[in-house]
């Protein structure tokens, strides 16, 4: 009673987490085992024996977080955001380290979980609720209100395999937005549904944080982690760059991005995703390796990636971003919808050019995902490329001043001079 | 907005008070402490979080049974079709053709009597073992009690045992059979059956989120459990060596008392249950064990 509410309602202490890497595949065949400890005994006793390949996904974290505190967790894909929330979340454990939590724990990693497609509407609120943390009761209690709030009253009791994907999404996020602990740990939901619905759940989101309760947030979107967060902590390869205000956090971050010039990534396939992205190249053809980029040069982007079985319903979408905002988003279906009605099983190339003459100089990042348009994304790497554009044609008159601006597009003036006062085009 | 400066003194204090927490979900604004370390003793089973999310079992083994017949035409059906086509294809071949014998009672009779509990084993048995798997997204999305996954199907079979066991009383009553008061012990009975096919289940359920050649041996290790099982044949018809290696399987104890306690037409084999009983509860709370020490790798690995 005395100091209890004195104390931070988080505390995170020297948290590590390693994974092992250089498998394959995530799960291994028994024989596999069985044979390799046969055949090659000792090649298996010292594997075993031998620290394997490891990498920390994250390193001597620490960090506190204070009650109704709203905390923002950014930074770019692989710094370790999500593996921080699992393991707040109890999915995962820490290798090293320890977590005190003082307050129910809800955690929202992703949107649906649970949510069975031959069961009702109705039913899946109660299951989905369930598995949320929330008790019978407390759904009876909140059952009108969620049912508002998702929009979908009328097909309470059709199957939810009958729902548009829009629908779909609503309503999960509605029995998520009235889970009700002290603590809301919340990944990257809010980059489902349509506009206007990602427009709600950020409102609902800031109620739930203007209440007073806790809220650890990561996302991509640094225009919603300004919106709700007071603080921040930036994450970049396992390890905590900086805490603090959050706007100070979005600088680094965006500054941090800047220094780090990718014009290439590779990734490998996922076992259990239907389709993986293998390569994602931006180049500017005729230009050597390092080399500056102008504003004027022509820039294409190439996605090498694999589909797994023949899949229907799915694009491949592409998002060029500036200072964590999106200029713009393309879709591989756009021009060939056949793509969407069916995507054979295969290795697959994809090549966008982007506009010339358009974007002004500057850093930008580039968003690659695998997705099924209206639902979300199977895969997703925002600020997989980034690259930077210079002006570097233009004569050094202008070239001195930077004037601003995301675009440069090659406007026209028409300037005339004229000696009368006044309109002169009457 | 301020960064708070680390206060030492205070956190050297809170070090001391961490080994009074009380890690309990019921009372979250007072005295609500949650830990999360990276070792989880053997025996760490943490009962309370079992029972603050008991409402959530329930609610996965409803949804078992929710989805089972959805989108079939004969529904729930099924639960009684399965046992009863299976009852008469056996009657034929074995009791008729093979002249099987069966324990001076009708063979339709005796088959039926142990495939009711035969048949909601493999299905229990089936469902679990495959459960942690193809609940992936559970695993890895949400926080919960993971032993509950492979529970909830032990349990939703329980309603297909209750739809099927209509029929056996139906033919009680067309043979004319009248379950004596040793009957009382039916629910003990299918109460170690569930234990039984939870315990195989976690082993199997737990293995398989690493090695998943589980999902192919299993329905060859069900379909060869059942010829060692008393399903379709007595024990009696065994020589005295292989009745005791019989009597190793622990569904050997189960079905024999099963079919006596409901038919009573020969006394209950209290020592064959009493040791199936064992055999069931060591399976069990090994299986218990074994999930609860492998679960926290489940979500990094499945």
């Amino acid at each position: 009673m005395t100091s209890r509410n004195n104390k931070p309602i988080i505390e995170v202490k020297g948290l590590s987490k390693e994974y092992r890497i250089g498998m394959d595949r995530t799960y291994k065949r028994f024989t596999e085992s069985f044979t390799n400890a046969v055949c090659h005994p000792i090649r298996t006793l010292r594997e075993n024996a031998q620290p394997k390949d490891t990498f920390w996904a994250l390193k001597d974290i620490n960090f506190e977080v204070e009650r109704g505190e709203v905390l923002g967790i950014i930074g770019r894909n692989g710094a370790g955001k999500s593996t921080l929330l699992k393991i707040l979340s109890r999915i995962t454990y820490p290798t090293e380290g320890e977590i005190v939590m003082r307050g129910r724990v809800g955690s929202l990693l992703e949107v649906g979980t649970g949510f069975h497609p031959e069961l009702t509407g109705r039913e899946n609120i109660y299951f989905n609720g369930a598995i949320l943390g929330m008790k019978k009761k407390e759904i009876d209690d909140k059952f009108d209100e969620i049912i508002k709030f998702s929009g979908v009253e009328k097909f309470l009791d059709t199957p939810v395999k009958r729902y548009s994907s829009g629908m779909n999404v609503r309503l999960a996020f509605s029995v998520a937005a009235h889970l009700d602990p002290e603590i809301l740990l919340v990944d990257e939901v809010l980059a489902v549904g349509d506009a206007e619905f990602q427009k709600k759940c950020l409102g609902k989101m800031g109620e739930v944080a203007s209440e007073g309760r806790t809220v650890l947030f990561v996302s991509h979107n640094m225009g919603a982690v300004r919106k709700l967060c007071y603080r921040g902590i930036l994450l970049s390869g396992g390890q905590t760059v900086y805490q603090g205000s959050i706007e100070d956090a979005i600088d680094k971050y965006v500054s941090g991005i800047s220094t780090s010039v990718a014009h290439r990534v590779t990734y490998d396939i996922d076992p259990i995703k239907p389709i993986s992205i293998l390569e994602v190249e931006v180049e500017s053809p005729g230009k050597h390796y390092g080399e500056a980029w102008d504003i004027s040069d022509p820039i294409t982007l190439t996605i090498k990636y694999h589909v797994k079985f023949d899949i229907k319903g799915v694009n491949i979408s592409v998002a060029l971003s500036r200072e964590g905002v999106v200029l713009f988003r393309t879709w591989d279906i756009d021009d060939n919808i056949d793509l969407l009605r069916l995507r054979k099983a295969g290795n697959y190339s994809a090549r966008i050019s982007l506009p010339q003459n358009v974007l002004n100089s500057g850093i930008y990042t580039i968003y690659i995902a695998a997705g099924q348009p209206g639902i979300g994304a199977i895969i997703q790497y925002p600020d997989c490329l980034i690259f930077e554009l210079d002006n570097l044609k233009n004569d050094s008159s202008q070239k001195s001043y930077s004037r601003g601006g995301i675009f440069r597009f090659p406007i026209k003036w028409e300037t005339q001079r004229s000696d009368k006062l006044g309109r002169s085009y009457d | 907005m301020v960064q708070e400066s680390p206060r030492i003194d205070e956190i050297a204090f809170q070090r001391a008070d961490l080994k009074t927490v009380n890690p309990t979900m019921t009372e979250p604004t007072s005295d609500f402490e949650l830990i999360i370390r990276p070792k989880y003793g053997l025996l760490d089973l943490n009962w309370r979080e079992l029972k603050e999310y008991h409402e959530l079992l329930f609610f996965l083994a409803l949804r078992e049974i929710k989805i089972r017949y959805k989108q079939t035409v004969m529904g729930a059906s099924w639960a009684v079709l399965q046992p009863l086509f299976t009852m008469v294809v056996f009657t034929l071949i074995f009791g008729g053709l093979a002249q099987m014998p069966s324990e001076g009672i009708p063979y339709a009779l005796f088959s039926y009597s142990g495939l009711l509990l035969w048949i909601y084993f493999q299905n229990a048995l089936t469902n679990a073992g495959n459960s942690l798997v193809g609940n992936a997204p559970l695993l890895s999305k949400v926080y919960m009690p993971r032993i509950f996954i492979p529970t909830a199907p032990c349990l939703a079979g329980l309603a297909d045992y209750g739809i099927a066991m209509t029929i056996l009383a139906a033919m009680m009553v067309y043979y004319q059979f009248v379950p004596t008061a040793a009957v009382l012990l039916l629910p003990a009975i299918v109460f170690l059956t569930l234990l039984l096919a939870a315990g195989v289940g976690y082993w199997l359920s737990s293995i398989s989120v690493k090695y998943r050649d589980v999902q192919f041996a299993l329905p060859f290790f069900i379909q060869l459990l059942m010829f060692v099982s008393p399903v379709i044949y007595p024990t009696d018809i065994l020589s005295g060596n292989l009745q005791w290696l019989l009597s190793l399987n622990p569904l050997t104890g189960l079905i024999n008392a099963h079919r006596a306690v409901l038919l009573g037409h020969v006394p209950v084999d209290y020592i064959g249950l009493g040791m199936s009983a064992v055999i069931t509860i060591v399976i069990f709370a090994s299986g218990v064990l074994y999930l609860r020490r492998t679960e926290k790798y489940f979500a990094d690995l499945v």
